[in-house]
Order: C-alpha cells, then sequence, then structure tokens
C-alpha cells in the first residue's frame, strides 16, 4: 500500500496544477496517471487562454459573456471564480515560462475567440495546450512531486454509509500497467479526480484514445452526481476523416467557411448576422449540419474552412500547427486550399458534480477539469474557457484538498433539502446494473469496515479479484466489440441534432452493450502491459458515462446550448433554468435537480436570447 | 504529399540473429484477400486491397512469445490509413494481445513512436500508402522491450530530467500585479521550434551515440537544456549554470554531428543544430571542456 495526504489522479492541466497548489500547501502529494504526464490530452489543446489581462478588458465582461455563451446553465459563483481567478493564473504560466505569442512590446499576446465581447484569448501559436502541459509539468519535476505514471486506477475506496452524502473517500484502488500489480493508494486528506473527458464514448471525435471517463465513472458509482451530462460540444472543425482538431483560433484570426455552392453561409444563410464564423460553437455546428443536410455539404459530408487570404507569414506565425495537421492528417496545404471540417465530440460540458472549491459531496472526493461539472460551461462551453478552468479549478482542488480554507462554498452537492425530486420521464429499457460486474459501486458487500485501511484493503481484493475472473474466463466478448457499437449509437443518435426516438434507441442499445458486458473476457493472458485489460475496464466506464449521456438528453426536453432537441425548438427557461443530475443507487440511475444559480456578487445574469 | 518513399536499406538488414528460429506464425488471413508485396502504390489503388503488415512480437511472460517474432496481418485499406490504424485495427479484429502505446492520434503525446521500415517514426503521422509493403513495425531501436512495441522510457526520463527541464528566473515579478517579463518577439521565434519536443524518443533511439553510451545526455535533453538557455527571460547566472550542465563528460561534446535525430524528429525541431549552437556557447563563455 502507498500512502500519501493528496492522491491526484491524472496528470492532465487540472491533476498537474492540483498536485502544484496540493504541494505549495505544505501536503505531501503524488499523482498516479495511466499515461505519463506529457501524454496526457491536454496537450491536444490548441486554441488559448481566455484571461482578461488588458485594460478596457475586465472580469465582468469574461463572466457575462461566459453565461450567456453557457445558455444561462452557467452558476454564476463557479463562472465569476473563473473571471476572476484567471488572470493572475495565467501571468503565473507566464512566470513559469510559458512561450507564449508575443506582442511588438514583448507583452502576451491576445487574439478573438467565438462568443467573446474583447480578444481575450492568451495563445502559443496553435499549440496552446502543448505548452500549458508541458511547463507544468517542468514545475511538477521542480518541487519533486511523486508521480505514479502508468499506474491505471481502477476504483475508489469509499466508506458504505447508505447517503452518500455521508461517504468519506480514503483512497484509489490503481494497477500498475507494466507489471500488472493492483496496490491501494492511501489518502489520508483527499483524492482529486482530474480525470479528463469521455469523448471515446463517440466514434467522431476530437479526443484522445484516453479519454474514456473513468474519473466520471469511479465517482458516479461511489455515489456522487453527475450533473448536465447531455451538454455534450460538438466542435464545428474536426477534420472528416480522423476527427483531428483544426483549432478556433483559425477563425479568430479570420478564417471563413463556405459551403459547396462557395457561400459564406453563417452570413448569407442568417445563422448569425453579427458574429459569422465567431458565433458560439454549437451555433456554427449546427450550421455546418445544416448545410450538409440541405445538400450544400461538400462530398455530402462536411464544409470548407479557408484561411488563405490571411497570408502565409500570418499563418505561419500564428496557425503553423494548422498546416501540419491538415497536411498529415487529410493531405490538404492549407496555405493553397481550403480545409474540409466538420462538428465533431469534443468537450463535456457537464461531469462529476463538485462546488467551486472542487470539492464533491463525497468527503474527501474532489474533481477538476473536463470531469468535473463545477458548472462554468453550462449549456456550452465558450473556446478558450477550458484551459483557464484547469488552472484556476485544479488550484482550488489541490489546495482544498491540502487543507487550505478556501471558505465556504455558494454551490451546494448531493442530494439535499434543495434538489427538486425525480424526473417522470419513462425509459424505454431499465438503465444500470445487468450483473455483478456493474453494481459493485460503494465498498457494500457485507460487514461494517470502521477504518480506512481496512476499507481500502477491501477495495483491493475486490479489484485483484475481478482481474484474475477477467484473466482466467477463456471465451465471451470482446472489449473492442462492445466500445464500437457503444460509440456508434451515441454518434448516430445522441449527436448535435437529437430526437426523442433517437434517444430511446441509444438507450436500447447502451442496454445491450451492458448486457453483452457480462460476458466480457480478456484474451490477451499476460500481466505485463496488458492493454486488453486496461480498455476492458475503461469499456465499462464508457457504458455508464454513456448512459448518463443519453439519460440527460431524454429528459430535457428543450433546447439550450448544445442540446438540440427536434420535438423542443426553444429553450424553455420556465422549466428548466435547472441542472440535470443522475447518481447511481443501488445498481440503478435516478435522476433529480438542482436549480442554476444566476446570482452573482453583484448582479444577477438574466437570461436573454442567445444571438450572435 | 508524397506517395513514392524508397527506404533505406535497413529494411533488408538481416535479423536479430535470435529470432532466426522463430517461425512467423502466418495469420490466417493472410490467405485471405489480395495482397500487394514488396511494392509501393499509391491511395487509389490500395483502395478495397488488404495492406500487409508484419509486426514486431514479445512478450516476456507469455511462453509462446518468449521468443521474439513477427506476426504477419493483412488489414483493410481505407484512404488516409495510418501504420498507427492498421495496428489498432489488428489489435481490435485479430489479435487483442498486439500491444503499443498511443493516445491523441495527431501527433501531440508522443507515445506511438515506432521503428517503421526502418525508420523511427510516429504510428500516428505515417500514412501507410506512402510505405514499401509489407510494413514492418518494430519497437524503437536501442531501448528494451518490455512487451510488442512498447519500450520502456525510464531512461528517457532520467535524462530529461537531468538537465533541471524547468524555468529558473528567480526574479519574477508579482504574479498578484499581472505583470509578466518580457519577451522579445525574436527571443520567442528562436525558442520556438526547441518547445516544441513531445519527448516520442525518436531522437534518443536514432543516434548512434546515445546506443554507446548510455550516460549520454541524449538531443531530446540537450534540446530541452537549448528551450531555457535561449530564453531571454532567463539571467545570465542561470544560463551559465545549464552549460555547465552540458558540458559535463557525457554532454554535447559527445554529439558528432550525424543529423540523424534532426531526420527523425516527427516536430521538425532542428536539433544537431541546436546541439552546435550549445558548443559554441560554450566556447564563447570560456567554461572549462571536461
Amino acid at each position: 500500500m502507498y500512502e500519501h495526504d493528496v492522491i491526484v489522479v491524472g496528470a492532465g492541466g487540472a491533476g498537474l496544477r492540483a498536485a502544484i497548489a496540493a504541494h505549495e500547501a505544505g501536503a505531501d502529494v503524488a499523482i498516479v496517471t495511466k499515461l505519463h504526464p506529457v501524454r496526457s490530452h491536454t496537450g491536444a489543446a490548441e486554441g488559448g487562454i481566455n484571461a482578461a489581462l488588458q485594460e478596457g478588458d475586465d472580469w465582468e465582461l469574461h463572466a457575462y459573456d461566459t453565461m450567456k455563451g453557457s445558455d444561462y446553465l452557467g452558476d454564476a459563483p463557479a463562472v465569476e471564480t473563473l473571471a476572476q481567478d484567471a488572470p493572475e493564473e495565467t501571468i503565473t504560466l507566464e512566470h513559469w515560462g510559458m512561450p507564449f505569442s508575443r506582442e511588438e512590446d514583448g507583452r502576451v499576446s491576445q487574439r478573438p475567440f467565438g462568443g467573446l465581447s474583447y480578444p481575450r484569448t492568451t495563445y502559443a501559436g496553435a499549440e496552446t495546450g502543448h505548452h500549458l502541459l508541458h511547463v507544468m509539468y517542468e514545475q511538477v519535476v521542480k518541487r519533486g512531486i511523486q508521480v505514479y505514471d502508468e499506474w491505471y486506477v481502477m476504483n475508489l475506496a469509499t466508506s458504505d454509509e447508505p447517503d452518500p452524502n455521508d461517504r468519506e473517500c480514503h483512497g484509489v484502488v490503481a494497477y500498475d500497467v507494466q507489471s500488472g500489480k493492483v496496490e491501494g493508494f492511501k489518502a489520508s486528506q483527499g483524492v482529486v479526480l482530474a480525470s479528463g473527458g469521455p469523448g471515446q464514448a463517440f466514434d467522431h471525435t476530437t479526443n484522445a484514445v484516453s479519454c474514456t471517463g473513468d474519473g466520471h465513472a469511479m465517482a458516479y458509482r461511489a455515489g456522487v452526481p453527475l450533473e448536465d451530462m447531455e451538454f455534450i460540444q460538438f466542435h464545428p472543425t474536426s477534420l472528416p476523416s480522423t476527427g483531428v482538431l483544426i483549432s478556433e483560433g483559425v477563425r479568430g484570426e479570420g478564417g471563413i467557411l463556405y459551403n459547396s455552392e462557395g457561400e459564406r453561409f453563417m452570413f448569407e444563410h442568417g445563422y448569425a448576422n453579427n458574429s459569422g464564423e465567431l458565433a458560439s460553437r454549437d451555433v456554427v455546428a449546427r450550421a455546418e449540419l445544416t448545410e450538409v443536410d440541405e445538400g450544400r455539404g461538400v462530398d455530402d459530408e462536411y464544409v470548407h474552412l479557408d484561411m488563405r487570404h490571411l497570408g502565409e507569414e500570418r499563418i505561419l506565425d500564428r496557425l503553423e500547427n494548422i498546416l501540419h495537421l491538415a497536411e498529415d492528417f487529410e493531405g490538404v496545404d492549407g496555405l493553397v486550399e481550403p480545409m474540409p471540417v466538420k462538428p465533431g465530440q469534443h468537450y463535456a460540458m457537464g461531469g462529476i458534480e463538485v462546488d467551486e472549491n472542487g470539492q464533491s459531496c463525497i468527503d474527501g472526493l474532489y474533481a477538476a477539469g473536463e470531469c468535473a461539472c463545477v458548472s462554468v460551461h453550462g449549456g456550452n462551453r465558450l473556446g478558450g474557457n477550458a484551459l483557464p478552468e484547469l488552472i484556476v479549478f485544479g488550484k482550488r482542488a489541490g489546495r482544498h484538498a491540502a487543507g487550505d480554507d478556501l471558505g465556504e462554498a455558494e454551490i451546494r452537492t448531493g442530494y439535499g433539502d434543495d434538489v427538486e425530486d425525480e424526473t417522470e420521464t419513462e425509459f424505454p429499457v431499465t438503465p444500470g446494473a445487468a450483473g455483478i460486474d456493474t453494481s459493485d459501486g460503494v465498498a457494500a458487500d457485507g460487514g461494517v469496515t470502521a477504518d480506512a485501511e481496512g476499507l481500502l484493503e477491501r477495495a483491493v481484493e475486490r479489484e485483484r479479484a475481478r482481474v484474475d475472473r477477467l484473466l482466467d474466463k477463456d471465451t465471451g466478448v470482446q472489449h473492442a466489440e462492445i466500445r464500437q457499437k457503444l460509440q456508434n449509437a451515441m454518434t448516430d443518435y445522441v449527436n448535435v441534432f437529437r430526437t426523442e426516438d433517437g434517444i430511446r434507441k441509444a438507450l436500447k442499445i447502451i442496454r445491450e452493450c451492458r448486457e453483452e458486458y457480462q460476458d466480457v473476457y480478456v484474451d490477451d493472458p499476460s500481466r505485463t502491459f496488458n492493454t486488453d485489460l486496461q480498455m476492458t475496464y475503461e469499456t465499462r466506464n464508457l457504458i455508464d458515462v454513456a448512459e448518463t449521456i443519453a439519460i440527460g438528453a431524454l429528459v430535457r426536453n428543450e433546447f439550450r446550448g448544445a442540446h438540440w432537441r427536434q420535438e423542443y425548438q426553444e429553450r424553455r427557461d420556465d422549466e428548466w433554468l435547472k441542472h440535470t443530475l443522475v447518481s447511481w443507487n443501488d445498481g440503478e440511475p435516478s435522476v433529480f435537480y438542482r436549480p442554476v444559480i444566476l446570482e452573482g456578487q453583484e448582479k444577477t445574469y438574466e437570461p436573454k436570447v442567445r444571438s450572435y | 504529399m508524397s506517395t513514392q518513399q524508397p527506404e533505406p536499406e535497413t529494411q533488408e538488414a538481416p535479423e536479430d540473429p535470435e529470432m532466426k528460429g522463430a517461425e512467423s506464425p502466418v495469420d490466417e488471413r493472410e490467405k485471405e484477400g489480395g495482397m500487394v508485396d514488396q511494392t509501393s502504390v499509391d491511395d487509389a489503388d490500395l483502395e478495397g486491397e488488404t495492406v500487409h503488415i508484419k509486426v514486431f512480437r514479445y512478450d516476456p511472460e507469455v511462453e509462446a512469445k518468449q521468443e521474439p517474432r513477427f506476426d504477419d496481418f493483412h488489414v483493410p485499406f481505407k484512404k488516409g490509413m495510418t501504420v498507427l490504424d492498421a495496428v489498432m485495427y489488428a489489435r481490435d479484429e485479430y489479435d487483442s494481445s498486439l500491444t503499443f502505446r498511443h493516445s491523441c492520434r495527431q501527433a501531440v503525446c508522443g507515445s506511438d513512436a515506432f521503428f517503421v521500415n526502418g525508420k523511427q517514426r510516429l504510428g500516428c503521422k505515417t500514412q501507410i500508402a506512402d510505405l514499401e509493403q509489407p510494413v514492418r513495425i518494430e519497437p524503437l531501436p536501442h531501448q528494451e522491450v518490455v512487451k510488442d512495441l512498447v519500450v520502456d522510457m525510464d531512461h528517457f526520463y532520467d535524462q530529461m530530467h537531468a538537465v533541471e527541464p524547468y524555468f529558473q528566473d528567480e526574479d519574477t515579478p508579482d504574479a498578484s500585479d499581472l505583470e509578466e517579463q518580457r519577451q522579445s518577439r525574436e527571443n520567442r521565434e528562436k525558442v520556438k521550434m526547441s518547445t516544441r519536443c513531445i519527448w516520442c524518443g525518436a531522437c534518443m533511439s536514432s543516434c548512434n551515440i546515445a546506443a554507446g553510451d548510455n550516460e549520454y545526455l541524449g538531443p531530446a535533453a540537450i534540446n530541452k537544456a537549448y528551450r531555457f538557455a535561449m530564453d531571454e527571460r532567463e539571467s545570465e547566472e542561470i544560463k551559465e549554470h545549464r552549460l555547465r550542465i552540458l558540458e559535463q563528460e557525457h554532454g554535447v561534446w559527445r554529439c558528432q554531428t550525424q543529423f540523424s535525430c534532426t531526420e527523425v524528429c516527427p516536430k521538425d525541431i532542428p536539433l544537431t543544430e541546436h546541439i552546435q549552437e550549445l558548443k559554441r556557447e560554450a566556447v564563447k563563455k570560456n567554461l572549462k571542456f571536461w
């Protein structure tokens, strides 16, 4: 058994920032990550970091843009915290040596991004995430923070009180990918989940293969609600063949979208008469698919993004990486041809329900980054707001876990007296557990275990037994088959445009996946670097997460942000200014709601029609 | 995009004697589907065909795989298919024990550097159509093989850490004043290429010197040091400290400018040039040669 004050799960932007903050607060902190830190998906972020740094801009404008962008589903205390803390955090990165793009006077550059009323996106070429990730890893090395890399976290060790609000998290169970050894990691002060997004629930995604929603699923099965999971962002510009991301920076610098008839459709077809290509992501993604559906797509699949008119010098200065991506992954020279683009799954606005200090309803369990829902992004995340979220809330979660007092949180979590009860929506199938492999949520397998170590040991034993079972089984279904089926269902039915019928179909297929998973086995008998075993674990997590996305999409019968329902073409503020929460109770999901907090420090954010 | 790329002779290089006796078990699927042998073809010609990949296999723990060997897979070609796509297909459809690292699929995570047809390349950014068949996929040379295409990266990371890879200016202004350090555009441009390193290890694996001298810092770590030493935001004092690290016995002077690192770098970093520039800097500073 390993023991530290704070255990951070995941080593992307949020995890590294949390670890640095916990270390600075005096804690003995360790990072447990299934990849080496520099392999984390934060490295793929391209665009930039929103922070009100310049005169003429201020945090209140940033907060306002974010609330509007969220379609009034962001919680004001979270949004205001983000906008207030982002400038100092961005400058801290600069002090750590981050190679930001610069102005003539040597100060960091900022550029326009979708949905922003001021050019507030600080960037390092079109590879901001790469630099952010490496700079923070450098700081982790500098501080000598312990990193267990290529250790896959399989489960949390939580106590087993009937009410999740009373449970405590004491650590995690992980296995060393290189040796196959399963061990417990005791966290005497707290566990911070910073495990990234669940993009692999979809077939066409900009996300890395490692983005499998592990933290989401572990927290969910331990009793923490997942919040607003129906809000999945589809990025308007991903390459059609691979899903590789073409940064919003291209449009920020003046890139233009054309349909097959050479029309600048964002204006010519009236999708966003003021902002055009720089409307918010949900608006542009829908516009592109509408063009394709109405027969004005190129090859009936995509549209063109043109940056040739920006000139070689500017492209090389600010978007060079985009030229490489278009060339390597689509065979297109962006200097002489327009690039093919279509919407691709990109970001989960929802996630593990936490407050603005990163804390969940389970004592000692925190989450930050894409796996968490504070909630900052609400129904739609603005480009350039993911990276400040990582550093701002990663830092807060790390500090809080290490015992720093951040004051009382305004956002409430868990099931309490401020929530609205269950949904009346009927599900086409019974969601939730199909048998032993998906039902072992909390440590509830009999007997009362008093101390943390006992709980952890029991959790370790359970995972060891599960590994043995998966490896010993000789025939059955392989994870890859189930994963592909799940990904196809989500891309076919829970995509940019959603219908009731489609979501119901998706839920049925998810149910089939769950049942097939009962017969899953791992063909590779080796304990050494068994990726087959790891992906089998991940696939189970994807099933749980996909189900919460589909459930959220079915119950929310309105149109808000990225969530579009054919039967409901309007935002319904009278009923839906509230968060969807799905929690796992005794092996099945239940739905409840919590009102959105629109009241900020100085003012209340009144919902307005979102036009760009 | 180039479609014809003659491969270096290494393609024909004799196999490791250890592997000679091992019979490559020919996958059943080899008998199916028309395969194109030993030729390079362009995209259009490959549509509807299968591509033949030979993948290195080894697992210390599984009896049948303790003797290293190559397995043959025939993978249906799709336009734009990369080496990574092909091995993923082979794993998901034919043999789930086929093991390799990969994550982002877009050349930023740096985890899928393999030895493909005799050259270090990232699997995800190497188009299958550009390669001669059969495409031979091996783990990075000069690294210990953990299993199949997975090599032990610990030594590489140790070398990266050995150059104190973190910004060390002591005089940064207070962050809460929102006062950044100034950096000229020219200086950012100067260090730009060096900051693109994704730690894939391709350069280190291609370097003859690193192969013979385990303590040599190697091109990636020296490039990492360059990234800081040339950054005007760090003080002269710290720069000197960095040059001393680089001047140690197994530092920059070991480099024999063979350019192999520069040739294989998937991010086009001029590694050899950076190493030479650091040598010049060290001379200019009159630092003592070990």
